[in-house]
């Protein structure tokens, strides 16, 4: 019976005039464009000089600062006044201004102070420019300390930590790298949510699903035909964006390719199961559709896909626990960046697991043939 | 005019009838702003930090005391070899590992120099600066507390930089958030629902009933319009008192001028939605046309989540024909930096322009397809 | 001829509540296997309501039934390997080539591909079909599809075949062709029930019955009605009735 019902379905998706273009470039779009645009790296902060010193320290300082690769030199102003009207219309991001008397002070005391006013309507621009920026001027500091060092009695060693960075897995610091593994997710997710959510839907509006309501069909029969093709489809779209990524950014996974399949096979079957349940509740599919764009919507922002979770305070921490993204996209990264194995994320799998059979088995039920 | 009404009326059944959707438009952006607001962050703390010392001497003890009482990190495990660090990684326990080199202190008195190296999970960029930032600036903060404490302060230098927030000061991530959430919102309501409703009619073949009656096609879909309209507004005021009540987003500009350029945007929205529909025939071809034409654009290439900045040149230029990132760009500049009419002129002017055109293609489209 | 062994739908006090709202108001009656057992009723009288009953698509709420033997509350599922269903809806897969929807069908129903392929040829010849086997059926034109859907309905020989409304919006020649359908399916011994508001069908019956507002208040042959109620034609045994007839129709 099972066959005849997939049957259908593989022709009723072939012949829809959307789905087959929709799950073939779907992929390639949004795997060619977006991890352009989803770059988040904070590069290219503008900063605005108020130089009231003009001395050779004040001078090298902010040489120090345009110099480096972070900063771009937006302008000098005259008074702060004018940074801040910079800063107002857009132009700067950063203030950095070093007082009058900076270069005697320091000569004199050892002591002197700079004033670093950030903009931070964009966070994360701000906390990190204003700390590039501090850093700089600690260099500065001991790059000044050094030279005088030299000059001074070399007796007493001050003793230095030899701070070494190492940064793992993603060394070039390319964004597009940890959003490539994001942005797959994001595909199989949309794709094997919002259709299966529409399916049954289209069905009940079509008035077709009485005629299949009144033969001896079992539910979990029909059940599994709906979501058979879902489950193949969403493979294919994986197996696609695998191959782009491959082709277009050198992206391949560190782990292997059987984990990533495993996982996201696991994953399609537990979020198609959830799109049937919705379709089954709705009657429209305007209602099927917005109710999932509203689980989506909460699914993927809680999911770690473009903010950490570990940054999320505890109550919204513990609600994460409930969202198979945040597995998925956990199992995804570890996977892609640090080669991790089932056996190192089996809890994960699990969880994902738990997942599908819940979805599923809630699919099943919750398909009324009477009312 | 009555007739119209009759109309108005009609629309607004249609709407209060399906209880869900209504639900979902209205809870919609209240779960969003709470989201935004107290959960995501893109800030980092709460950095899982392992430590490797296998000299576990004084000075190592002292420097992983520093880091356990930073706020920013929390020691989840001490590393018992360096291997280990490795399989850490791979189960998702640590951010970040330190490891301090043989002999740390002993290094470290006598030849004046002990190195510590900064292992970072740099599969995100920015979180890996970040975290880098933090733990260099705990390093640098024990190193100058330990020159400090030497006998001789010759050749010493600091400067202290006085870091000052400009408009966020908390650096609370929300503030970004709220004029995208009401972007995004105001197109999922104007121009999702608005296609959908008037395909859905054609599709039932309800529509050319609409059209025999002596109500003027333009006045059928003015009707259609009307409620979205309403309710964009009702979701317009709900985001503005929460961020203001909830959030505690300064209000710095004037509301009149959000109200005026959110009416705008709204007329756009409303006027992409027309035009869609007068493109597709069926419900699916509408929701994928505006999820895929609208949302994701939206969410991807107005700026909201990732800076436009860091696009390539195409995609810059392609965001310019997005309203929202107009509108979004005018709400910030209103709202949080409290900025007056001529800062925000530009992006009022050019949603005007855009309203303008579609509707009158939208029009034309609808009136070319009734002849 | 042994009426009881017979019977193969069979109600007793059958009712269905909407909230506060009475569909179907204690209705009983018996139909005896091969009968053509037509359902009359103005809209809204509680025809389809009753008709899904049957059908197992919609649960009672109070009252007994059984179809072809099987209860209508606790055997749905075995109800449904039994008969075959046109709805009122044109309800085939639009998307789908004619034989795709018979394989479809006959699949649902537990036949193989043999058969399957044998019945569609054997089913297509006796409609004169053959030539739009490969045609999408939203390409058919109305009488067509309606053909199509009752031949499908019986396709998999149940005993009972449930008909809705099955000629509405099709022109007075094609419904003529569709009653003989009726009539030789019939003849194989399918139980037929019907339900229509086409007086002039109601005359094609066995036996009608007629509901007025959820409740049968007339049940008997068409030739037995006409002398109950003095009247020429069952149109005016229906004007009769229908005249006390509360509810409005939808």
């Amino acid at each position: 019976m099972l066959k005849y019902l997939l049957e259908k379905e593989f022709k009723q998706f072939i012949r829809n005039p959307i789905l087959p273009r929709l799950v073939f470039f779907m992929p390639v779009l949004m795997l060619l464009v977006m991890p352009w645009a989803a770059d988040m790296t904070t590069k290219n902060v503008n900063l605005v000089v108020v130089d009231q010193d003009h001395t050779t320290y004040s001078n090298r300082l902010v040489e120090k600062a345009t110099s480096s690769d972070y900063f771009i030199m937006a302008g000098n102003a005259g008074s702060y006044e004018e940074a801040m009207q910079q800063i107002e219309i857009g132009d700067a991001d950063v203030i950095l201004e070093i007082p009058h008397n900076f270069e005697r002070d320091l000569k004199k005391s050892g002591i002197s102070e700079v004033l670093i006013s950030a903009n931070t309507v964009n966070g994360t621009k701000g906390s990190l420019g204003s700390g590039y920026l501090s850093q700089i001027t600690a260099d500065f500091a001991r790059e000044l300390a050094a030279e005088s060092g030299r000059t001074a009695t070399v007796d007493i060693r001050t003793p230095q930590l030899d701070v070494i960075p190492n940064i793992r897995y993603n060394p070039t610091m390319d964004y597009k790298k940890f959003m490539v593994p994001a942005f797959m997710v994001m595909l199989a997710t949309l794709i094997c949510g919002f259709l299966p959510a529409l399916n049954i839907v289209m069905e009940k509006e079509a008035g077709t699903i009485e005629q299949i309501n009144v033969t001896p069909i079992p539910k979990t029969t029909f059940i599994l035909a709906k979501l058979i093709p879902f489950w193949i489809m969403g493979l294919i779209v994986i197996s696609l964006s695998l191959v782009i990524a491959w082709l277009v950014y050198g992206i391949v996974p560190a782990g292997s390719l059987l984990s990533v399949y495993v996982g996201f096979a696991i994953y399609v079957v537990a979020l198609s199961g959830f799109g049937i349940v919705i379709s089954n509740y709705s009657s429209t599919m305007q209602q099927a559709m917005f109710v999932m764009f509203f689980f989506m919507i909460i699914f993927i922002l809680m999911s770690g896909l473009f903010t950490p979770v570990s940054s999320m305070p505890d109550w919204a921490q513990k609600l994460t626990l409930l969202n198979p993204l945040r597995y998925f996209i956990q199992i995804m990264r570890s996977i892609f960046f640090k080669a991790s194995t089932i056996a190192n994320l089996w809890t994960d799998y699990i969880a994902l697991v738990a997942f599908a059979l819940f979805s599923n088995i809630w699919a099943v039920v919750s398909y009324r043939k009477s009312s | 005019m009555k007739q119209f009404f009759a109309f108005v009326q009609k629309e607004f059944y249609h709407i209060f009838r399906d209880r869900r959707t209504m639900l979902i438009l209205l809870a919609m952006p209240v779960v969003l702003i709470i989201l935004f607001g107290f959960a995501i962050t893109t800030e980092v703390n709460n950095v899982r930090l392992g430590v490797y010392a296998p000299s576990q001497d004084e000075m190592t003890r002292r420097i992983t005391e520093r880091f356990a009482s930073n706020r920013y990190f929390e020691i989840v495990s001490i590393v018992k070899s360096r291997d280990q660090s490795d399989e850490i990684y791979r189960n998702n326990e640590a951010d970040l590992v330190v490891v301090f080199e043989q002999d740390f202190q002993n290094n470290l008195m006598h030849t004046g120099s002990g190195a510590v190296q900064l292992i970072v999970d740099g599969s995100e960029p920015n979180t890996a600066s970040l975290m880098q930032n933090y733990a260099t600036s705990v390093l640098s903060q024990f190193q100058s507390e330990m020159t400090s404490t030497l006998p001789s302060r010759t050749g010493s230098f600091t400067i202290i930089p006085q870091v000052k927030l400009l408009y966020n000061p908390q650096m609370k991530s929300s503030y970004n958030f709220v004029p995208g959430v009401m972007g995004l919102i105001l197109i999922l309501i104007c121009a999702m629902m608005t296609s959908i409703s008037i395909v859905r009619e054609k599709e039932r073949g309800t529509m050319e009933v609409l059209l025999v009656s002596p109500m003027r096609p333009i006045g059928i879909i003015l009707a259609k319009v009307v409620p979205y309209f309403c309710l964009s507004i009702v979701n317009v005021i709900t985001i503005l008192v929460l961020a203001v009540f909830v959030l505690g987003v300064p209000m710095a500009g004037s509301i009149f001028w959000i109200m005026i350029l959110s009416l705008v945007y709204i007329f756009v929205a409303l006027a992409l939605g027309i035009t869609i529909s007068s493109l597709v025939d069926n419900q699916v071809g509408a929701m994928l046309a505006s999820a895929m034409g609208l949302m994701m654009p939206v969410m991807v290439l107005s700026g909201m989540i990732f800076p436009i900045e860091n696009m390539p040149a195409i995609l810059q230029w392609l965001s310019t024909i997005i309203p929202a990132r107009w509108y979004i760009t005018g709400i910030k500049k209103i709202m949080i930096e409290g900025l007056p009419l001529e800062y925000f002129a530009k992006e009022l002017l050019i949603l005007c322009i855009m309203g303008a055109v579609l509707i009158t293609v939208s029009l034309k489209l609808f009136k070319n397809r009734l002849e | 001829m042994n009426m009881e062994n017979n019977i193969v739908i069979h109600t007793d006090k059958l009712t269905k509540k909407f909230g506060d709202f009475t569909a179907v108001d204690h209705i009983s009656f018996d139909v005896a296997q091969g009968e053509i057992f037509g359902f009359l009723g103005a809209n809204g009288a509680g025809k389809t309501t009753a008709m899904r009953m049957l059908c197992g698509l919609s649960k009672p709420t109070s009252g007994k039934g059984t179809v072809a033997g099987f209860d209508v509350y606790t055997q749905s599922e075995d109800i449904k390997k039994n008969i075959g269903y046109m709805s009122q809806k044109f309800s085939l897969y639009e998307d789908l080539k004619v034989w795709e929807n018979i394989r479809l069908f006959g699949g649902i129903y537990g036949m193989n591909d043999k058969q399957i392929a044998e019945g569609t040829d054997r089913m297509l010849e006796s409609l004169d079909f053959t030539q739009e086997r490969d045609t999408l059926v939203k390409a058919l034109p109305l009488g067509w599809k309606q053909k199509l859907a009752f031949s499908l309905a019986i396709f998999h020989h149940p005993k009972i075949v449930f008909l809705d409304e099955p000629t509405g919006g099709v022109d007075p020649a094609t419904r003529r062709k569709f009653w003989e359908l009726i009539y030789d399916a019939a003849e194989d011994g399918i139980t037929v029930f019907v339900t229509t508001h086409y007086m002039d069908e109601a005359e094609y019956c066995n036996r009608v019955s007629i509901m007025v507002d959820g409740r049968i208040d007339a049940l008997d042959s068409p030739s037995n009605l006409k002398k109950q109620y003095c009247a020429d034609s069952m149109d005016e045994v229906f004007t009769k009735l229908a005249r006390k007839a509360q509810r409005t129709g939808d």
